[in-house]
Parts: structure tokens; sequence; C-alpha cells
């Protein structure tokens, strides 16, 4: 496949993917690769998202774009004709986001994939596997929806909507058939779990909030959403108690009925920021018995600790500080961690699928498998002529396959023509597609040959070296 | 009786399996509620050969019950084996019934030992259809046994709850969140298992230590032997589990004291059978 189709092979000679007729490229960067402090000046708030989709797609050297920004990264995501210049432009665009980085700064930030290399990114970052905590849930969601601003401002073509959508239904797969997201690993689901294990279902059962700590409150969402019957929330700072029972539905109560709230409730969570402890064992021992021996749950999240360690050894009192819950979802992280290893099977096979399917729209091995059709197809039904007829000259059968050759080489000059000279222009893509599927081409028809995302290995890659 | 010889040896064998792949199943890592197929599958073998060996080894033992009970003519348990394959038999029926219903796998690691260990005393025990005095015959007899045996059962489920709740109340203040910790059902409902068992088993062996009572009457000629140990014994363990029962609704002994009373309450059951003629 000797086609060099690409005027501006200079800058890169020899590079096998300058071959290419079209590439996916990716230029990101996350938590692993960059502090907050750049990741927030490179973010692109929803407000701005659709000026940034079209800053990126006016690049001439951009086809198509996408681009994804949580507060954990930043992906920009784009078919380019040329790599080379794909990249440039991205990293143009990234650049010009936040005008007033320095370039030195932001540039060891990123990363680059390309071609298969980029699909697998996507498909892992969809599938929460390249997230902070693996297999977390909102990853998917965030990325649905940076693909539907994508498609409302119609910087995604043919390529991009058929990468995003697969890789949509790959991040699908893996949660269905994996385990990856099916244990917590939140500290406050942890907590949640751990009142299942002494309350069973928590429905009926009252939670008492002491504190207003952000944490805390997270920790009290996750009960409400269990349906327990109320949730008490007392604070030192009354209207902050007031205020917070109104934002979660529960019932505020001052500080100073913290023992006669505590014989009430059946999960206390302490989340007060007091410089010492708040809750001690005498004041525990009372209100267990005035329980009655009912099992009491307390949550310390407060560091300092604002509960006295040593309650937990007082009869039906189960006290975990912040270090517990995060030992009880250790075990689920692990398990997440092996069940990642059976969700990045999934994914190399999905992107396998991807790029034999990017493959196929290669504009050189299509005109290949598109002749190489016609003449099986002519020369099936010669053979199958010849067979009825019988008895010809070798001269009768010359002329009837140079007939046959010629009508069928008559009948695709065009097509082959319109592919040649449209593959390069703006809607390239479709009429390679749409020659795909007219002529059911699936089949790529050399798969070992010197194809585009083969040259994987070959990148002059600037991963830099922190990521995993 | 060839043929219950028979049962109760292939009942002693299954039970012996069922334990052992229950006791595996203890340490067998399994998640529950996972969406997957592909669950942790030595979890999941152990627990399939115990349901499966534990439900052959209740059908065995049951034929060895009736065709004992057919050889015998009446419905006795009058002898430590039978009283003990009895008991044995009828745990591991309220397992299969638990089992059924809610899927406790792990509830059989802990009743299937107690059912295997209480089937292997009576096995050890003299097993011969003995003669009893027409006079020490009657329905009271059957009345008293069978009660009181119903009785202990109950307090065997409430010794195994309680045993499970202190188990996983240990695991829980330790902070231990092993495959066991996993599979163990919660505190609560362990504790609602607790005091359902000795609700029951409370008025089951009342009327047992009453019918035990008048037939004793009837056949001895007084209500109450006084240098019966085995008698003097019931009575300690009826009020003990009065006394239980009596602080779980007044005072509050519910939830870790439940459990312990619970647990205690059986060391003075078990005794009782020691003193059994």
């Amino acid at each position: 496949m000797p086609a060099q189709r690409t005027p501006t092979q200079d800058d890169h000679k020899g590079c096998p993917y300058d071959q290419i007729s079209m590439n996916v490229l990716l230029v990101g960067l996350n938590y692993r690769t960059a502090p907050v402090a750049i990741r927030e000046r490179l973010a692109i708030s929803e407000e701005r998202l659709g000026e940034a989709l079209y800053r990126l797609t006016a690049d001439p050297a951009i086809e198509e774009g996408f681009i994804l920004s949580t507060c954990n990264r930043v992906e920009v995501c784009a078919v380019a004709r040329e790599t080379t210049a794909g990249f440039a432009a991205l990293q143009r665009f990234l650049l010009a986001t936040a005008p007033n980085l320095p370039a030195d700064q932001a540039l060891p930030c990123l990363y680059f994939y390309m071609g298969g290399e980029s699909l697998r990114h996507l498909l892992r970052v969809a599938s929460g596997l390249d997230s902070l905590v693996i297999g977390e849930p909102q990853i998917l969601g965030q990325v649905k929806e940076a693909f539907e601003a994508a498609l409302r401002h119609k910087t995604t073509g043919i390529l991009l909507n058929k990468v995003m959508r697969q890789t949509l239904s790959t991040a699908k797969r893996v949660r269905t058939e994996t385990q990856i997201a099916t244990h917590a690993v939140s500290i406050s689901s942890a907590a949640v779990t751990l009142a299942k294990k002494i309350f069973g279902e928590l429905q009926g059962r009252v939670a008492l909030l002491i504190g207003a700590g952000e944490m805390a409150e997270l920790a009290a969402r996750h009960l409400v959403s269990q349906r327990i019957a109320s949730l008490v929330i007392t604070n030192r700072n009354y209207e902050r108690a007031v205020d917070l029972a109104q934002a979660l539905g529960g019932t505020p109560a001052p500080f100073e009925d913290l023992i006669a709230r505590m014989v009430e409730s059946d999960i206390v969570i302490c989340s007060a920021g007091a410089p010492h402890y708040l809750i001690g064992v005498a004041e525990v021992a009372r209100v267990v018995a005035a329980r009655e021996n009912r099992p009491i749950f307390f949550i310390d999240i407060s560091v300092p600790r604002n509960i006295d360690p040593a309650i937990n050894t007082l009869d039906n009192v189960f006290l975990y500080d912040i270090d517990d819950l995060k030992i009880a979802v250790e075990g689920n992280v692990r398990l997440r961690e092996v069940e990642a290893l059976k969700a990045e099977a999934i994914i190399s096979e999905e992107a396998e699928r991807l790029s034999r399917w990017l493959k196929s729209l290669d504009t050189v091995p299509m005109i290949v498998a598109l002749r190489d059709r016609a003449e099986e197809i002519r020369s099936a039904e010669v053979e199958k002529a010849l067979g009825k007829i019988g008895g010809l000259t070798p001269e009768q059968k010359a002329a009837l396959d140079g007939v046959t050759t010629a009508i069928v080489n008559k009948l695709l000059h065009h097509p082959l023509t319109v592919l040649k000279a449209e593959a390069a222009s703006a809607n390239g893509n479709m009429i390679l597609e749409a020659a795909r599927r007219l002529f059911q081409l699936q089949e790529i028809p050399t798969p070992d040959g010197p194809g585009f995302l083969e040259a994987d290995a070959d990148i002059p890659d600037r991963r830099p070296p922190s990521r995993r | 009786m060839i043929a219950s010889a028979f049962f109760f040896k292939a009942t002693l064998l299954f039970y012996l399996l069922g334990t052992t792949f229950f006791l595996l199943h203890l340490w067998g890592r399994e998640r529950p509620g996972a969406a997957g197929s592909n669950a942790a599958a030595d979890g999941r073998w152990s627990r399939l050969f115990a349901i499966g060996a534990t439900a052959a080894g209740f059908l065995c033992h049951t034929a060895a019950l009736a065709t004992r009970i057919h050889a015998v003519g009446d419905v006795l348990f009058a002898d430590r084996h039978e009283a003990l394959s009895f008991v044995s038999w009828a745990m591991v029926l309220v397992f299969l019934c638990i089992e059924m219903r809610r899927r406790l796998h792990i509830l059989g690691s802990f009743i299937l030992p107690l059912a295997f260990l209480s089937l292997v005393s009576a096995s050890a025990l003299p097993n011969e259809v003995r003669n009893l005095n027409r006079t020490l015959k009657s329905t009271w007899l059957g009345v008293h046994t069978t009660l009181s045996l119903l009785g202990i059962v109950a307090f065997a489920l409430a010794f195994v709850s309680g045993l499970m709740y202190l188990t996983q109340e240990r695991l829980l203040k330790a902070k231990r969140f092993g495959p066991l910790y996993d599979k163990m059902p919660s505190l609560d409902l362990l504790d609602q298992w607790n005091a359902m068992a000795i609700l029951t088993g409370f008025p089951l062996f009342t009327l047992g230590i009453i019918a035990g009572a008048l037939w004793s009457q009837y056949a001895v000629g007084a209500l109450w032997a006084i240098d019966d140990p085995k008698q003097i014994l019931a009575i300690g363990v009826w009020l003990f589990y009065l006394m239980t029962l009596h602080g779980r609704v007044t005072i509050g002994w519910r939830a870790k004291r439940a459990a312990r009373l619970a647990v205690a309450g059986f060391f003075g059951v078990m005794l009782i059978f020691l003193t059994l003629s």
C-alpha cells in the first residue's frame, strides 16, 4: 500500500502514520498528570463548552471534535487528517483555553494518544477504569453529557459519533459484565453498608447528625436515601443546623439536647470539627443504659476525632472513625481492582473492534476490496457461463473475459474516482462509509498490512512519566 | 431395624459431608448481591455441595426415624439415642425451611455442625429397642418427650443465633471485614431470631415439663422426684429461660446480653441430656 496521500510528509519522514487517511487523536490531562491548580485553569465549564467546541473544530486540521471536562480531567478528542498537524492543533486549542497559563507549565501535564491508543483511553475513561475511584459511576454520565453537547453543536461527525456510541455501550457492558461498580468504595456508602450490618434495613431508624461539615452532610444524604424514619441535626451554631435541616429534610435540635437526642438515635454521625472529644465514655454509657441495650452506631468523621475512641469497648456501641471506614472499603477497592482486569479485557476487545471499523474506512484498502469483490463476482459468473455454453475456443474465452472485465471496470470507474477524489474532502468519511455499506465491505482485505492503528508503537509518545 | 440402622449411617455420612462443606463455606469468599455470574466460585461450590448433602441427609434421617418408629410402634423418643437423633432432625428441618425462604447459607455453617454432633452423640449411645415397663408407657410420656425436645430444639436455635450474634458483634467491633463478615446477616435479624426462638421454645418446654409431671403422677405416683438430677436441672433451665424472657421484655436484656444468655442457657440444656436415662 504505497499510497502516500499526505502532502506534508516532510515533517515526519518515514513515520507510518502519515499514510493514514484519518486518525482519532486525543490530548488531555487528568488528576494523575496535573495538579488541581492546572486542571482548574484548563477546565471548560458547561457554559463555555459550546464555544470551545466551535473553536476546536474551526481549526482546519481538525475534522471532528469532542471535549470532556470534569473536575478530574480534560480530554479533547478529535479526528484529524494529519496526525502531526492534528496534535499541534489540539495543543494550541488547550493552551488557548487558559491564555494566562505558561505553556511550559501546561505542556508537561498533557498526554497524547492516537489511533487505537486513543480509542482505548476513551473506553477506559468512560468505564471508570481511569478514575480516581475505580469504577465510579459518575464519569459515564459525564461522558454521555459531553457527547450530547457535541451532538447539539454538531462538532462530531460520522467517525466520532460511532466512536462515542461504541464508548458508551462498552462502558455499560463493563458495568453489567463485571462487578466493578457493585460494592461500596466511598466513605459515606461504607457507613450505610455498616449500618445495615448492624440494623438490617434502615427504614424506621433514627439518625442524628452532629455538626454541619460537608462529609457529614454527604453521609446523611446517603442515610436519607435509605428511607430512615427521621434525621435530627444539631450544631453548636443553631442557625446552621436549621439551614442544613431544611436542605436535608431533617429536624434541627439545640446542641444542649445532645444526650437526649442520642438516646433516641440509632445512628450518630459526628463531624463537629471541635478540637477535643465532644462525646466521652460516661455520656455514652448513660445513653446505652437509657436505650435498654439497643445497639447504637457512631460514625466519627471529624478530624481531629470528636468522639472518645474508648466508647467502642462499651457493649452495644459500635464506633467507626474515618480510618475504619477507609479500611471497610479497602477490601472492596481490591475487589474492584480484580474486576478491573476483566474490564480491561472487554475494553481491549471493543477497542479492537472499533479500530477494525475505522480501518475499513481507509480509502486504499477499500478500493482494493471493492476491486477484489467485483473481480470475484465477475470470474465466478464467467466460470458459470463457460460451464453452461461449453466448448469455447481460447480466443472466445479471452473475448468473454475481456468483455466482462470492461463492464466491471466501466461500472467501477466512477465510484472509484469519486472515492479517491472525495476521500480527502469534508464529506470524505460519509462517502467512505456509504461505499462500505453499499458494497458490503465489512472485511478488511489486508488485516496484516501496514495499516493505521498498528503504527501505535512508533508514535513519539509524550506521556508524562507519572502516568501508570 | 436393619433398614433404620442403614439410613442412620447414611445420615451420619451426609451430615458429615454437609458439615465439612458448610465449614469450608465459612472461609469461602463470596460476595452477596453480585450482578455477574462470575462470583468467586469456591464459596459457591462448597455451599451447593453443603446444601445438597444436608438435604440428602435429611431425607435419610427422616427415613431412619420413620422406620424406627415403625419398628418400635410408638412415638416416644424416650432414650437419649432417640432424643438426640430427633433434636438433630428437627434442627436440620428448621434450617432447610429457613434456607428455602431466605437463602441464608451461613446459618448452615452454624446449625449443621451442631446437628452433626448431636447425631454423633446419638450414634455413640446404645441403640436397641427397649422394653419399657407397661406402667411407664403412656400417651403422657410421648407428649412430654416430644414437647420438651421441640422446646430444646428452639433453645438450640437461640443458641445458634446467639453464637452468630457474638461472632458478628466481635467482627464489627474489631473492624475485621473478612468473608465471614460479608456473609453474616445483620445483628438486628440475629437478635430477632434469638427472641423468636426463646419465645417459641419456652412455652413448649413449659408444657413438656407439665406433661412430664402428669406422667410421673400416673406412673410413679408423684409429680416430682426431688432426687432426680434431670428434673432439678430441667427446672433450673426453665427458670433461666424465664428470666431471659422476662429480662428482655421488662429491662431490655436484648442484643448482646440476650445473645450471651441464649448461649449460656444452652449449656444447661446440654447437661440435661447427660442426665437422661
